[in-house]
Order: C-alpha cells, then structure tokens, then sequence
C-alpha cells in the first residue's frame, strides 16, 4: 500500500512516564510513497483528546477503525470527528490541483450552534445606513422567484435596483410553470414536522453533498415565506375551515407543502411580480425587459457591471451599479429536451464563471420521474407532471415481458390487466416511502424498468401513473360524507374524479392536450426528463461567488439541494435566497461602498467588454456556415443525455468530452445566423446561448467523470450496491466540487469545499 | 401533413407589414402548433430567409408570451388553451391557416408576430399589488382564516397569465377581463380589502391611458381567454368601481 491514514497519540515525553488517566492529544498522519521512493508525512493534530486508559492501540484491526474506546463517555462523537478529519486531509493532500491562493474555499460559514448561525450572522453583518443607500446600485439579472423577490426586497429597503430579463416582461419567469408547492415547517398539520425535520430531509434528500449552515438557514426562514406570501394575497389551497391545506411530496414522511391547485410558481411568481410592481411604480426598480445579459464587467476586482443585449433594437448595452446578483435560473436546456422553458440558459452564469467564478457541481442535475414521454424528433420541449400526482397516482409496469409487449403494439389495453399482473416497482422495492420516493430513486428505478424490458409505450420508454384507486378512494369518502350508496361503482368513480379534478384539474387537461388520451379512464405514462440543475455557482454562506461583488441566488446557485433536490424545495430556496437572505447578506458588503459614489459605464473595462461581445457576434453573423443553432443544439443535448444522463461510465464520459470539443469546433466553423443583427432575432439569441452550452457541456462531463461515486442524481454504474442502490463514498468524496475556468475546459482546476457534518450523521440514504 | 400558411410578416414597428404565403410539408399531427412553426422556420433559414418571430417561453401553457391569431381566433380553434399546446391533429391534411399577431392599438408590432405587452405590465404597476414590505414579520399565514369559496374564487382570478388574447379578441380591444382578474382577486381576501378603492380608481384609469377601448359585454374575452375566465369578474371589476367612486 502506498498511501495511509493512520492515529496516534501525541505524547510529548517517554510513554512509560504517563499514568492511564492522562489525557493526550489525537493526531492524524498521512503517509505517501512518492514516485522517487521518499515518503510523504503529514501529521496534523486534531484537538480531540483521549485518555490514555480509553485509546484502543489496536483500532486498525477493527472494521470501524474507531480509536476511542466505548469507556470514554463521548467516543461516538470523537470518533466520528476524528473519521472526518482524516478524510479531509486524505482529499486535501491527494488533489495535485488545488490552488494555493483559492483553496481551501472560504465558505464563511459563521461559527457556533448549527441553529443559531444564522440570528447570530443577521447580527453581526454591517448594516447600510437608508440614507446611503439611495446612493448605492444594485443590477439583479432575471427576475423569476429568486430575481423578483429579490428586486422587491432591496428596492424596498432604498437600493436603486437595475432588474434584466430576456422575457417580455418580468412575470414570464419560468418559475412561473412551478406546479406543485412550496414545503415550509409549519406544522399545520400537527404530524411532527419541525426546522430541524426539514433541514434533515433536505441534507438526507441531497445525499449528503450540501452545505449544512445553508439548508438551515432554508429550513428556518421557510416559515416566514408563507406568511409574507398570503400577506401579499397569494390564494394557496385552503381547507374548509378557511385555514391552508398541505399536501406531501418526495422523500418525507410529513405534509408540509403550501400549494394552489398545480399552479403554485405561477402563483408564488405573480406575488412576487406584484412587489416588484409597487417598486418599479415608486422608481426605486428600473425593470429592463426582453434584455439579455452577455457579459460581467469587474473593475479593481469587483463586480461593477454587466453589458447587455436589447433583443428588439440588438444594441448592445451597458449597465453599472455597486453589485451584481445572478438570479438567471438553471442549465436544463444543455439536454436540449427538458421541462425548462425555451429560452432558458446557463450564458450569465457561465460568462460570470470565464471571468473567475468558481462553478460547483455542474453535473449534478435533476432527472424527473414523472414528465410525459418523448414522442418524436421534432419535439422541442418535455413536459413536467407534478411530482404531487405520486401522492395519488400509483406507477407501475406489467409483471409479464409479454404483457408489456402486448401494450406497446396496442394489443392490450392497460385498464385490462388485473392487479396481479401489475408490478407496483416502487412500492415492492421501497415499501416504506413507495409512490413518493425522491426523485432520483424513482427515475433510476423507472430506467431500470424500461432498460429490462417492460417498458409501455411504442419507444418503449414509459411507465404507468395510475389513478384509478384513488378515484375510488375518494369517490368512496366523498358518497359516505354525503349519505350516498358506496356500493353504486359508477357513481363513486364519478365523485372520485371531481375529487381528483379538483386537486389536479390543470395537469390532466395539459396531458389530454398533448398525449390526447384521457387520464381519468386510461393511466398516464410518463418518463423521467430532466428538470433542474442542483449544480451552480459556487457561492459562501453570504451567496456571494469568488468574484467580490457578484451574487447568485436561486437555481443559479449550488447552495442547498446538494446532489438531488426534493420536491417543493425549489420554489421555497428562490423565495428564501430573495427576500430573506441576500437583502441581509449583501449589506456586509455594499457597507464598503457608501463613500464610491456612481460607478462609470465608460471606463475602459466597459468598453473593452462591450466590444469583445461586438466583435463575437459580427463573427457569427457573418460565418459562411451552413447548419441551425438548433442542429447543434439537438446534437449536443443527444450527446449530454447519453453519456451523462441519469447513468453515467468512465468510457462514456470520456467520450463525451471528445465529442462536445468537436461539437464545438464545428459549431464555429459551420453555424448559419440569418435575419438582421439590429432587430428581432431568436436565432441569434439562441446561438449565443448555445455556444456556451457547448462549453459548459464538456466542464458537466469532466465533473462527472471526476465524481468516482455514486450520490443522489449522479450515478456512476461503477459505484453502485448488488441492489442497484447508489454507492456513496464519503472518505473519497465528502466535498463540493468547484472548478475554475480553464480555456482548455478539460484542465479547469478542481477546487473541493469539504463538508463538515456537525448535526447530522451520514447515513446511507435508504427509502426502503 | 401538407399546409399552406398565410403568414403575417412585418420587419418592425415603422415598417408596412404584408401576408405571406408558405408551403410546408410532412406534419405529423402529433406536433404542437410552435413545434409546425420550428420547422417552417428551419426551412427558412436554410433557404438564407428571416425567420418568422414569434414570443414563446414555456410551451406548457403557463407563462403567457405565446400570442398568435390563428384562423381569426387568438390561440387558435382549441378552448382553454395557449397557442403552445394547441396541436396538429386539430387540423387536417391540404388546410390553410392564417397566422396573424394580437391587434390592438395598445399592443404596437414589434416584429412580424411579436407584440409589445407591457401596457399590462403598467396597469399592474399602478395598484396591482398589496403594499407590505418584506419584513419576517408578518401575521402567521393561518391568522387570517378566509371562506373556502372566496379563496378559491381568488385563485381562479389569479390564473390569469396575461397573454393578452382577451384584448385581441375584443372589438373594442378591451383590457376589462384582464383588469377585473387582478382586481377581483384582491378585493376578494381581507389583506387585498385594504387598498381596494384606490387600486381599482388606479388601474382602470391607467387602463384608459394606455389605449385599451371600452367593455360593451360582448363576452368575446371569456370564450378566448385560455383560463377560462369568467365575465362575472368584469361585473365585479364594475361594481367596485362605482363603489371606490362613491367612496371618493
């Protein structure tokens, strides 16, 4: 063996001179062979202490590798410090890469009891005088639930607020297509839910790979987001009785998600728009529309500014203010097909990302279980069935192969096949949490299906959503509170379907609209597609990024869901990042900047941006090439979804990588632009947009080639139990990855942010 | 599928725009209406040609940037639906369809079949909101029990996506149902009670301002509308008009 971590006892005179109730200091060593036959020692003391009588000399040949004995009435908990700090000098030393003047990242998490961090951090952070910051501009690029909750917040604590969006106006979001709820740890429902309950499910639902500090803060503030949001009118599903209704999802054993019918973003957004409005209605928002950013400009060191584009005129402008917030979403759409809207796109945070920040995690993405399946090349988008449906809908696949068959070639109708001919997969495999598994276990599990076979519609790719006993269900509860006869089937079935419709009414109708089959007599079929990327900026407890200045909240950022999101999580991390965190954190800084006055837009950082974005896009204007964007597009997201969907392999990736570069080269040698350059033009937008998918495709590659283990979405074929469960490795891999830009993106350098577990104990996450 | 396709082509707000004919072939009628309209324009750009603009986002329903007039009818022959999830199996083999924008004096053309939407926003900025700040502090949400019913009827307002097809449909290019659904989502919850006289003087006013004709009860809006809103809320906008008047 050529490498080791190894105990000891620091004992600073002979061993024979200590009596056994002596308490000495724990040390971590690491040994290394090098190439050259030397040996590589590092030693660090680890501020764990043990008396001599309690120290088990023998703990190497223990399957615990515990060096406490049980007799020291802690030795749970040093033992369990003195594992993660071995690993964190294991991945420190191994990693040739890290830089010295980044590494180790800063996360500024404050110290002291895990649920204090945060009242503690509000504080201590300077404050901002309301008479300075009339003087003080903030840009806020995107303006979906983490953008616009933000923009109202700081416009209404007295900041000039510069808001952009691509969109029309601000409420296009596409937080706005959110369907199924918000969670927050309210305890309405009186089933144990609590913050700390919220925050475990969400460390748990994430695998392990999140910042603590951060998902509590979530979990702390979640409560404050449905009292802000009902006291701006949002209409949220209420009971009878007048007060709110919860429903549950994914990955938790409780009810704890805010909903309006499948409508929740729209609902949540139009809040949020609303707050803006009044703002932009006192002056104190300036709202850009249908602007698209292309670059960040920083000057001294700071982010001073962004150049955009107008999408009508096609001038390209530029904006300046004391900071910068990204709230510009996630990067779906690298798969070309996603649920995420059109014009979605990672070029705001990727341009922030070649000008010093640090992307983290960009491979971890979210594959959802249940969208409506693909059903043919012209298709340009997939759509989302809420994941509420699976408190309702059971998923299954037929037992026999044959009757799979069957079903594919229209042979046999699936209302046909009776209960014992039915594989419930998800409730036969994980009994304890069944339909409402997280969501990654649940698309593995339905590619699991459908890769052996049982698959249900022509391509083979879908599974069943099934209401039908829940129709009866509720049609039987509906009959008895109205005194009718439970046994009339029909009459049951059709107060079961009211039930349903009014739970879900939007959603069936959009599957009508598209699949045009009725989900209330057939089961649905879906298939998992991609939804959300977990994956972002890399951002300190403050949420600002490595560029000083430069914020990203929201799906932009990589903070919170590690590496899987549950469901109802994403709606409550924008709301939280936008009106409660940012407008406390970004204060500490900007207290810096009371005395700077106006930031120039002429100084020569400004002008030397602007025209790299000139000369960038007179060069794909004027290329003589002979493909559409979206020929790329399509390429490049085939390319990302076979190789690096929802398995992922050492060869596949690696081919992947040489594929994108190629991809990519060919791009500029050969895309076509056509239209004018000074009007209206989507397919210069989008090519813009694609250029940088191509980049960030390869980086999503390298990360997940990098990843030897298996958590959450991320699921390396190599890494896995006999089961087919995800394999962890929490020595190896206990870290955030976060990459810094590298014009040859296969040499970007790895950073790693360890991550301590002060209040949990990593477990394997089991649904079973 | 083979359509001929009449095509409104304007190159911006200045220019004179014209219909356009196009041929396109081999539609399968499980595409959606946007999806017919990527391929025309692939075809376009591959014969070096402009293609068509059109606003879209989501292409789920939701967002509301979609805004065709297709065949005479804003979001086309399907009800309670956008343009994004209207399909081709609506139409048949050899069909002609016009493709026109939303019309209205209020809606100027940006290009081709974009309009410019943000009187909307406007109106909502001139009293669309409740006035609370941000503070962590407010009431706990289950403080204010509301009736069932009222939430409900607030919520349907709510579902209001801005699309605009109730103005395009209008012959008056009438704002009233988009108006009447903001208004009476708030006028309907106690927090929204607070403001409710000045919001509705505010917004009908900055209706009027920005060019939007008058509501004759034609109901047009309500058959269009893609959420299915209902006229009654028009009547409730109404009623709470005069009643703000009176107060003042």
């Amino acid at each position: 063996m050529n490498k080791k971590i190894t105990y000891s006892l620091n004992y600073r005179k002979p061993k024979n001179e200590y009596s056994s109730d002596d308490e000495l200091t724990v040390c971590v060593r690491y040994y290394q062979k090098l190439d050259n036959g030397k040996n590589k020692v590092v030693k660090k003391s680890t501020g764990i202490k043990c008396k001599l009588k309690d120290w088990d000399s023998d703990w190497h040949k223990a399957d615990n590798r515990h060096p406490i004995k049980a007799s020291d009435s802690d030795y749970l908990e040093k033992n369990r410090i003195l594992k993660n700090k071995s690993v964190d000098l294991h991945s420190l030393i191994k990693d040739r890469n890290v830089s010295k003047n980044i590494s180790p990242l800063n996360s500024k998490v404050p110290k002291g009891p895990l649920d204090l961090k945060w009242s503690t951090h509000k504080n201590n952070v300077r404050l901002v005088s309301p008479a300075n910051k009339r003087n003080i501009d903030i840009i806020v690029v995107g303006t979906g639930l983490a953008g616009g909750s933000a923009c109202a917040t700081l416009a209404e604590q007295g900041y000039n607020v510069k808001a952009f969006c691509f969109q029309d106006s601000s409420r296009r979001a596409h937080s706005i297509a959110a369907q199924g709820g918000i969670n927050a740890a309210k305890n309405y429902q009186g089933d144990g839910d609590s913050v700390y309950r919220l925050f475990y499910d969400t460390i748990k639902g994430g695998d392990y790979r999140s910042r603590e500090a951060n998902v509590h803060r979530l979990a702390e503030v979640s409560s404050s987001i449905i009292d802000q949001c009902v006291a701006q009118g949002v209409p949220f599903a209420r009971e009878y009785g007048g007060l709110l209704d919860n429903r549950s999802f994914g990955g938790v054993l409780v009810s704890r998600t805010f909903y309006a019918k499948g409508q929740t973003g729209q609902q949540l957004l139009l809040g949020a728009y609303s707050a803006m409005n009044r703002q932009v209605a006192r002056g104190k928002i300036q709202m850009n529309t249908r602007h698209e950013m292309m670059d960040i400009v920083i000057v001294d060191g700071k982010a001073r500014g962004i150049i955009t584009r107008n999408l009508i005129t096609g001038e390209i402008e530029k904006h300046s203010a004391h900071a910068v917030v990204l709230a510009s979403g996630g990067y779906g759409n690298l798969f070309y097909l996603s649920t995420n809207a059109m014009g979605s796109n990672v070029s705001a945070a990727w341009k922030v990302h070649k000008k010093g920040a640090l992307f983290a995690n960009p491979s971890f993405t979210q594959i959802h279980p249940t969208c409506i399946p693909v059903s043919g090349d012209y298709q340009s988008k997939l759509t989302l069935m809420s994941e509420s449906l699976r408190n309702d809908g059971r998923i299954w696949v037929p037992k026999k192969i044959e009757d799979a068959k069957k079903i594919r070639n229209g042979e046999l109708r699936p209302v046909d096949l009776n209960e014992n001919d039915r594989d419930y997969y998800l409730e036969r495999r994980y009994p304890a949490f069944g339909n409402l598994v997280p969501r990654d276990v649940a698309s593995r599990a339905a590619k699991e299906r459908c890769d052996a076979g049982y698959g249900v519609n022509k391509t083979g790719e879908a599974v069943f959503l099934d209401f039908s006993s829940a129709i009866i269900r509720y049609g039987k509860e509906k009959a008895l509170v109205k005194g009718l006869d439970i046994e009339d089937f029909e009459l049951v079935k059709s107060l079961g379907k009211g039930v349903i419709k009014a739970k879900y009414g939007n959603l069936f109708q959009m599957y009508e609209k598209i699949v045009d089959e009725n989900p209330y007599e057939t089961p649905m079929m879906i298939y998992p597609a991609v939804h959300y990327t977990m994956g972002g900026l890399w951002v300190d407890y403050n949420l600002m990024t490595t560029i000083p200045g430069c914020y990203a909240i929201g799906e932009a950022n990589f903070s919170d869901h590690g590496a899987n999101r549950l469901g109802a999580s994403a709606l409550m991390q924008g709301l939280a990042d936008g009106y409660f965190v940012l407008p406390n954190t970004i204060n500490d800084y900007l207290a810096d900047d009371i005395k700077t006055g106006p930031i120039s837009s002429d100084s020569p950082e400004f002008n030397i941006a602007k025209n790299r974005i000139e000369e960038k896009i007179n060069k794909i204007m004027t290329n003589k090439g002979s493909k559409s964007v979206d020929y790329f597009h399509k390429i490049l997201g085939k390319i990302i979804w076979n190789n690096c969907g929802m398995s992922r392999n050492k060869k596949d990736l690696n081919s992947a990588i040489k594929e994108i570069q190629k991809l990519r080269k060919e791009f500029y040698k050969s895309v076509k632009v056509t239209g004018d350059q000074f009007s209206f033009n989507e397919s210069l937008a989008k090519a813009l947009r694609v250029a940088d998918f191509l980049e960030l495709g390869e980086l999503f590659a390298v990360d997940a080639l990098s990843r030897n283990e298996s958590c959450g979405g991320h699921f390396r074929e190599e890494y896995q139990t006999k089961e087919g469960e995800a394999l962890r490795n929490d020595d190896d891999y206990r870290f955030v990855s976060a990459w810094e830009y590298n014009e040859n993106i296969e040499q970007s350098k790895l950073h790693r942010e360890h991550l301590d577990f002060e209040s949990v104990e990593l477990k394997n996450r089991s649904y079973k | 599928m083979k359509l001929f396709l009449k095509i409104w082509r304007q190159k911006n707000n200045q220019a004179k725009g014209k219909i356009v004919d196009y041929e396109i072939d081999e539609i399968s009628p499980d595409m959606s209406f946007l999806e017919m309209m990527d391929v025309l324009n692939e075809k376009i750009i591959e014969e070096d040609g402009d293609p068509v603009a059109f606003d879209h986002d989501c292409r789920e329903g939701i967002c509301g940037s979609c805004s065709m007039f297709i065949n005479g009818e804003p979001h086309g022959p399907d009800k309670l639906i956008t343009t994004c999830q209207l399909h081709m199996r609506r139409f048949k083999d050899g069909d002609t369809i016009y493709i026109e924008p939303f019309r209205a004096k209020a809606f100027p053309i940006i290009k081709d079949l974009v309009v410019d939407r943000s009187a909307f926003d406007r109106i909502q900025q001139s009293g669309g909101f409740i006035s609370i700040n941000t503070s962590g502090n407010t009431l706990d949400a289950n403080t204010i029990p509301i009736e069932k019913e009222y939430a409900d009827k607030a919520f349907d307002a709510a579902t209001c996506i801005g699309c605009g097809a109730c103005v395009a449909s209008c012959k008056n290019s009438s704002a009233m149902l988009f108006v009447s659904a903001k208004v009476s989502q708030f006028s309907l919850l106690p927090q929204g009670r607070v403001e409710a006289t000045d919001r509705v003087i505010n917004m009908v006013n900055q209706m009027d301002e920005e060019g939007f004709g008058n509501c004759t009860n034609t109901g047009a809006c309500h058959v269009e509308c893609p959420k299915g809103i209902s006229l009654d809320y028009i009547a409730k906008l109404n009623r709470e008009y005069v009643k703000a008047n009176l107060k003042k």
